[in-house]
């Protein structure tokens, strides 16, 4: 057997795990899919001492839209049913675009919303599109509940606001409001890899295709998803001529992106392939949003 | 300090009561537990597909997951594909006749993902097929008669 032993506990209710959570902290580990966690035990990379696997927990598992402006999505909603979900492929299109990145279908199959975003890694995609979309996050533990903003919640690599006696319990993500238009582009290797870059795009125009708001979020460009305000900022109150996407592209790229070197790319290459998919994304969304 | 759970399993429709170490994976269950061989084992982190089963109607990295996980749940392996031990399944007798494999090595893996995929999806483009084996890597054939292959499978089921 390849992973390290630990002390397997698989609460009914989330009730129950919550008193778990409070009583191990941050000895214990959550288990949503484990399609991260469970490689990085195998490599014993990681050696958790207990592992609350939250997989019973049916009642985290759902999207519901009670009002017209939102979307709750629970955290142990598998990435296969979030994908399928003509509800979000209509509302929240920038989301629906991101998913058949993410790793492979076998994988999505498993992997959960709040395990890809409670993991932090700067190379996955819902942590940008959370960021992108403005969205919040609800954490609980055996205290209560509160809510967690996008721009709060991650603090680096592997890292974020969650106390060790808190679990991530729910995703709330804002429909696209009307003139809105999205792209989701990111660069790897091979299908299903992490990327070396990656971009999403919000903008929403008013009836003259002025740029009223724009979000430019990077994925795997620093130690945990980017937002590149001062390059939307340029967006706002103009029409995107090819000059100003251009200039966009360069600022974000050369100035406000940190990408950190892998081995699969150079600082240069990953600035060459931020540059290269900012105009890309940004006409993209624009096209988007003049149709819609 | 082994931390033992007895799980029970239904693996291609035949019930398995066991008890295991919750650090054992799936794969090792099904293959060292069960001695059920057709699934393999390749990376052992998610990325080669070899492992593939399909748990609940979907398939899964089985390398993936814990057997202590799989209580209570329904699991079909390569060996579950053809109603008799002797037969094969159509999809197989597609890949024969179109020598959708060489050493078979990836071969249950992508077995596995291609069943629940052409359950939802009888008449997929050759788009989807690819995209649906995206996850499982084959070194031999270069993929070209495993796309065949399940074409000739979808030609004759349609």
């Amino acid at each position: 057997m390849k992973p390290a032993s630990f002390k397997y506990y698989a609460p009914e209710s989330l009730e129950e795990a919550l008193v778990l959570k409070a009583q191990y902290g941050d000895e214990a580990r959550i288990l949503a899919g484990g399609q991260s966690l469970i490689p990085a035990m195998n490599f014993r990379i990681m050696q958790p001492t207990v592992l609350l696997d939250l997989n019973l927990l049916a009642e985290l598992s759902y999207t519901s839209s009670k009002d017209s402006a939102v979307l709750h999505i629970g955290a142990m909603t598998r990435l296969s049913e979030v994908e399928d979900d003509p509800l979000i492929a209509d509302r929240v299109a920038l989301l629906h675009e991101s998913l058949p990145y993410i790793a492979h279908p076998q994988i999505r199959n498993r992997g959960t919303v709040g395990g890809n975003i409670a993991h932090a890694d700067p190379a996955a995609e819902l942590p940008v599109i959370a960021l992108a979309t403005d969205s919040r996050f609800r954490v609980q533990s055996t205290n209560g509940s509160r809510w967690i903003n996008s721009d709060d919640f991650f603090r680096g690599y592997f890292e974020t606001a969650i106390e060790p006696n808190e679990i991530l319990v729910e995703l709330e993500v804002p429909f696209h409001v009307t003139n809105t238009g999205w792209a989701f582009l990111e660069v790897s290797r091979r299908s299903g890899d992490y990327a070396m870059a990656g971009i999403a795009v919000l903008i929403t125009l008013d009836r003259d295709y002025i740029c009223r708001q724009a979000r430019l979020v990077y994925l795997n460009l620093s130690d945990a998803p980017l937002e590149a305000k001062q390059s939307a900022d340029m967006l706002v109150g103009e029409t995107l001529s090819d000059e100003l996407i251009e200039q966009v592209a360069n600022k974000a790229s050369e100035e406000e992106i940190m990408p950190m070197e892998s081995l699969h790319a150079t600082v240069n290459y990953q600035r060459h392939l931020a540059c290269i998919l900012t105009k890309r994304a940004l006409e993209l969304a624009y096209g988007r949003a003049k149709e819609t | 300090m082994s931390d033992n759970h007895l799980i029970k399993v239904a693996i291609n429709g035949q019930e398995y009561t066991s008890s295991v170490e919750a650090r054992m994976l799936l794969s090792d269950f099904i293959r060292l537990e069960l001695g059920l061989t057709g699934t393999h084992v390749g990376c052992e982190h998610g990325v080669c597909g070899a492992c593939t089963v399909i748990l609940n109607g979907r398939s899964v990295r089985s390398c993936l997951m814990f057997a202590v996980q799989a209580h209570r749940q329904h699991i079909t392996t390569v060996e579950g594909m053809a109603t008799e031990a002797t037969d094969l399944h159509p999809l197989q007798e597609a890949f024969r006749e179109a020598h959708g494999l060489q050493c078979g090595f990836c071969t249950p893996g992508i077995l596995m993902s291609l069943i629940p995929f052409l359950d939802d999806n009888p008449r997929p483009s050759e788009e989807e097929i690819r995209a649906a084996i995206s996850g499982n890597l084959c070194r031999c054939t270069g993929y070209q008669n495993i796309v065949t292959a399940v074409k000739l499978y979808v030609e004759r089921n349609s």
